[in-house]
């Protein structure tokens, strides 16, 4: 009978505790390889990716939920009218995790960093808007202005991406500003983050964030095992999941798995129009009409796709923005419906016939073709299979061919020797200034006809204006509608051929207190600094 | 061990047998999707449930048997022959012959063939139907795939070479082909029989290999190697256990291949 008061005073405290969260514990999830860099100005894979989000001090954040710009080491900031610089009012008090002082001199130290060509840094080449330096002209110890060659379309968004590090340290880019600091490395096994002691970030009641003690990141490329691990508990979150791995632990614990909706990453195939390809002239023909383009993608079942392929964790694509970028997308969009009636009249347009069960075009060759794709990605192999047996409905004979990817990147960037292709888009930047190198008709990533001397078609030569006043205006209405129009030509055109956007998926414990997943990366932990660990004993998922 | 042999025999040839009768028992086309029923379970309609895109699997696993075992015995001959041509030619000549033919094979050998057969696989033409590469994925395997043999024959056809009753029959002026056609080919049978059955697993494993790589047997036709790769996934094993039969069967078979062949025949 004596015990029960303290059973109770237990209870109640574990069930506080429980409710809250609390401060301490260690949150364990995988990075699937080693990190390439913990310079955090020269990040260029996604385990470096993950250490600089969650060390990194950065001057304003992209909210992940809102997808707005939020105050950080900048308590405020102003973009020039002409676009080409920008000032900071930056935050005071603020220390590096060892203790040295942070100041506009880091800021610029940060930034003639950054902008260094040795460097090689993906995040500066996001500020090259021109030729000529980048100034960064420190007005007092809170105070700085950074001036770009050319105005730069987005500009503060893009600081959510520069990590600033310590002009006076003597640890440099090990110094963090971020709720972090890289404690531990050991290569192939885990890296160690802790707490930053001198964060600069409290809670609403005063108390210093983050509330988790470390981060445990263990490097594990194998997905099945972080699956299998993160069902023993051995691990917390994961942060992206397979639609087929979602489904199976939903069965299981459906509590634990998000499915956020559409993510920014689409999947789509294109044909090649490229005028040097080694392909024959017929087919290039082809290739290079609308309408055939249109029909082809008319004739794909896109809902079975995402239904089938994804077991409905994937929408039907429209163009190259998911609804999953609040501002940029284009509502008016909607994906093609499946009509191959439709199809095979917009192919009779262009002279095409059908011959018993199969498409020939107007000379009487029989229509096939190949797509490839990259072996080991099942979803796309599955999308090809089924693309073969819905264009084999309007009687088009489809090929599908996986390759290495060392192979296929040849074949796309290189020798252009392949017919069609379906591979994906991974979208980590809202802006769509950050797909320049995909719609210039001049860029090497435009993959369809890519580097071509000027553009070869009225609809190519209309988006480069198109993107290029986007980039060149300051003027978001302006912007968001010329890239509206670029989106409708794509659409219209058919330059690519939308299938699916994949929905976010994840898993998180029901020990994490606080998770709140979203759509854009990295949607589990964006808000690391407010998770924290319950008083959870069961550790079994 | 005899009713161990006779049970394995049977066993291959019921398997032979159901997967050349597959247009027969199959109850759908391999490739038909059934979308609305994708990963089903076993039911009436599909024995061995669905795979991922709705495709029946009992149909699949009979098709993708043919392909197996008609293709792999294909590619073993063509390796045999190879073999044949490379180490019975060099061990009749000997001498120098001999060490530059079995140093080309030592070569062969120590190439890495897994990538070798990428290379040459990402060097293809790329509109080929299925069929075709059903074909040239076993011919690639047939020509890649003599080297370990040709160095059996060598030594075997190197042993009959020395061996008294040529030198009697070369003595008594039996003309070297002659001699090659009556005394040392019909010698080197029981060689020559164990290396081409030895082949027809390894093969089947090879092109399962490729498969389960995503690099096998285009799409939609199954084949054992394509059949493998839902098994990727291992987690999925505890409750779907009927994915397995691919694999129970490529186990079966191979294992069969293995007790025909008697010990005294692999080491002859």
């Amino acid at each position: 009978m004596k015990r029960r008061p303290l059973a109770l005073f237990l209870f109640i405290l574990l069930s506080l505790a429980a409710a809250l969260g609390q401060s301490g514990g260690e949150l364990k999830f995988y990075v699937h390889s080693d990190p390439k860099t913990f310079d955090p100005l020269a990040v260029a894979d996604d385990a470096s990716e993950t250490i600089r989000y969650l060390t990194g001090g950065v001057l304003l954040r992209v909210n992940r939920r809102t997808q707005q710009a939020e105050p950080e080491l900048a308590t405020s900031w102003t973009i020039a009218r002409d676009g080409r610089s920008i000032t900071f009012n930056l935050r005071q008090q603020v220390y590096y995790s060892d203790g040295s002082p942070f100041s506009a001199e880091d800021v610029a130290y940060t930034m003639q960093r950054l902008m260094d060509p040795g460097l090689h840094s993906p995040t500066g080449d996001a500020f090259r808007s021109g030729s000529g330096a980048v100034h960064s002209h420190v007005d007092s110890p809170t105070r700085i202005t950074i001036t770009f060659p050319a105005p730069v379309a987005g500009l503060d968004k893009l600081f959510d991406q520069v990590a600033i590090v310590s002009s006076r340290s003597a640890n440099k880019e090990r110094a963090a500003l971020g709720p972090f600091y890289v404690a531990d490395y050991k290569p192939d096994s885990y890296v160690l983050l802790k707490r930053n002691p001198n964060y600069w970030r409290r809670d609403a009641a005063g108390r210093q964030l983050p509330y988790l003690e470390s981060v445990r990141l263990g490097i594990q490329p194998n997905r099945d095992i972080e699956m299998m691990n993160f069902r023993r508990g051995e691990i917390d979150l994961i942060n992206w999941l397979d639609s087929e791995y979602f489904d199976r632990l939903a069965l299981q614990s459906p509590a634990l798995v998000h499915d956020a909706g559409p993510g920014l990453d689409s999947e789509q195939m294109w044909f090649n129009q490229a005028p040097n390809a080694p392909i024959p002239a017929y087919k290039r023909q082809w290739f290079r009409s609308t309408n055939f383009r249109r029909a082809v993608s008319q004739a794909v079942n896109r809902a079975d796709l995402s239904r089938v392929v994804y077991g409905g964790h994937a929408q039907p694509a429209a163009g190259p923005i998911s609804p999953a970028n609040q501002f940029w997308f284009n509502s008016k969009l909607h994906a093609p419906s499946y009509d191959p009636t439709g199809a095979l009249r917009l192919l009779q347009q262009e002279g095409f016939r059908l011959q018993g069960t199969s498409l020939v075009d107007r000379e009487g060759h029989g229509v096939e073709f190949s797509i490839i794709t990259n072996a080991g990605n099942k979803s796309r192999e599955r999308m090809a299979t089924m693309m073969q047996q819905d264009l084999g409905k309007i009687g088009i004979s489809v090929h599908v061919v996986t390759l290495d990817f060392a192979s296929l990147l040849e074949r796309i960037t290189e020798s252009y020797n392949y017919e069609g292709a379906l591979l994906g888009m991974a979208n980590t930047d809202l802006d769509p200034n950050a797909q320049m190198n995909l719609w210039l008709s001049s860029a090497e990533n435009h993959q369809w006809n890519p580097k071509q001397k000027s553009p070869e078609t009225a609809w190519e030569a209309e988006i480069d204006r198109l993107m290029r006043e986007q980039a060149a205006s300051l003027d978001p209405a302006k912007r968001k509608a010329c890239f509206d129009r670029v989106q409708e030509i794509a659409v219209e055109q058919q330059p690519f051929i939308y299938l699916v956007y994949k929905n976010a998926l994840s898993a998180v414990s029901a020990t994490v207190a606080n998770a709140s997943p979203v759509v854009l990366r990295p949607q589990t932990y964006w808000n690391i600094e407010t998770l924290s660990m319950r008083l959870q004993t069961a550790s079994k998922h | 061990m005899r009713r161990v042999r006779q049970f394995a025999w049977l066993l291959l040839a019921l398997t032979v047998l159901a997967s050349l009768g597959a247009g027969v028992w199959a109850p759908a086309d391999y490739a038909m999707q059934f979308r609305e029923v994708p990963n089903s379970p076993p039911s009436h309609q599909h024995l061995l449930g669905t795979d991922e895109l709705g495709r029946d699997r009992f149909s699949r696993v009979l098709y993708g048997t043919r392909i197996s075992l008609l293709m792999a015995p294909a590619a073993a001959l063509l390796s045999t022959l190879l073999a044949t041509l490379v180490g019975g030619v060099a061990g009749y000549l000997g001498g120098w012959w001999a060490r530059a033919a079995m140093g080309a094979t030592d070569l062969f050998l120590s190439m890495p063939w897994l990538f070798l057969l990428l290379v040459v696989r990402a060097m293809m033409p790329l509109n080929v139907a299925p069929v075709t590469s059903v074909a040239v994925t076993f011919l690639l395997l047939g020509l890649l795939g003599w080297a370990g043999s040709a160095r059996v024959l060598c030594a075997g056809v190197r042993s009959l070479h020395d061996s008294d009753f040529v030198l009697q029959a070369r003595a008594s002026g039996l003309h070297e082909l002659r001699l090659l056609a009556i005394q040392v080919l019909p010698n080197l049978k029981p060689v020559l029989l164990a290396q081409f059955w030895i082949s027809i697993p390894v093969f089947i494993i090879s092109e399962a290999n490729l498969g389960i790589l995503g690099l096998g047997v285009s799409e939609p036709l199954p084949s054992w190697g394509s059949l493998l790769r839902e098994m990727e996934s291992f987690t999925s094993f505890g409750f779907e256990a009927w994915k397995l039969a691919p694999l129970v069967l490529l186990v079966l078979v191979v294992s069969s291949f293995q007790i025909i062949l008697s010990q005294e025949e692999v080491y002859a």
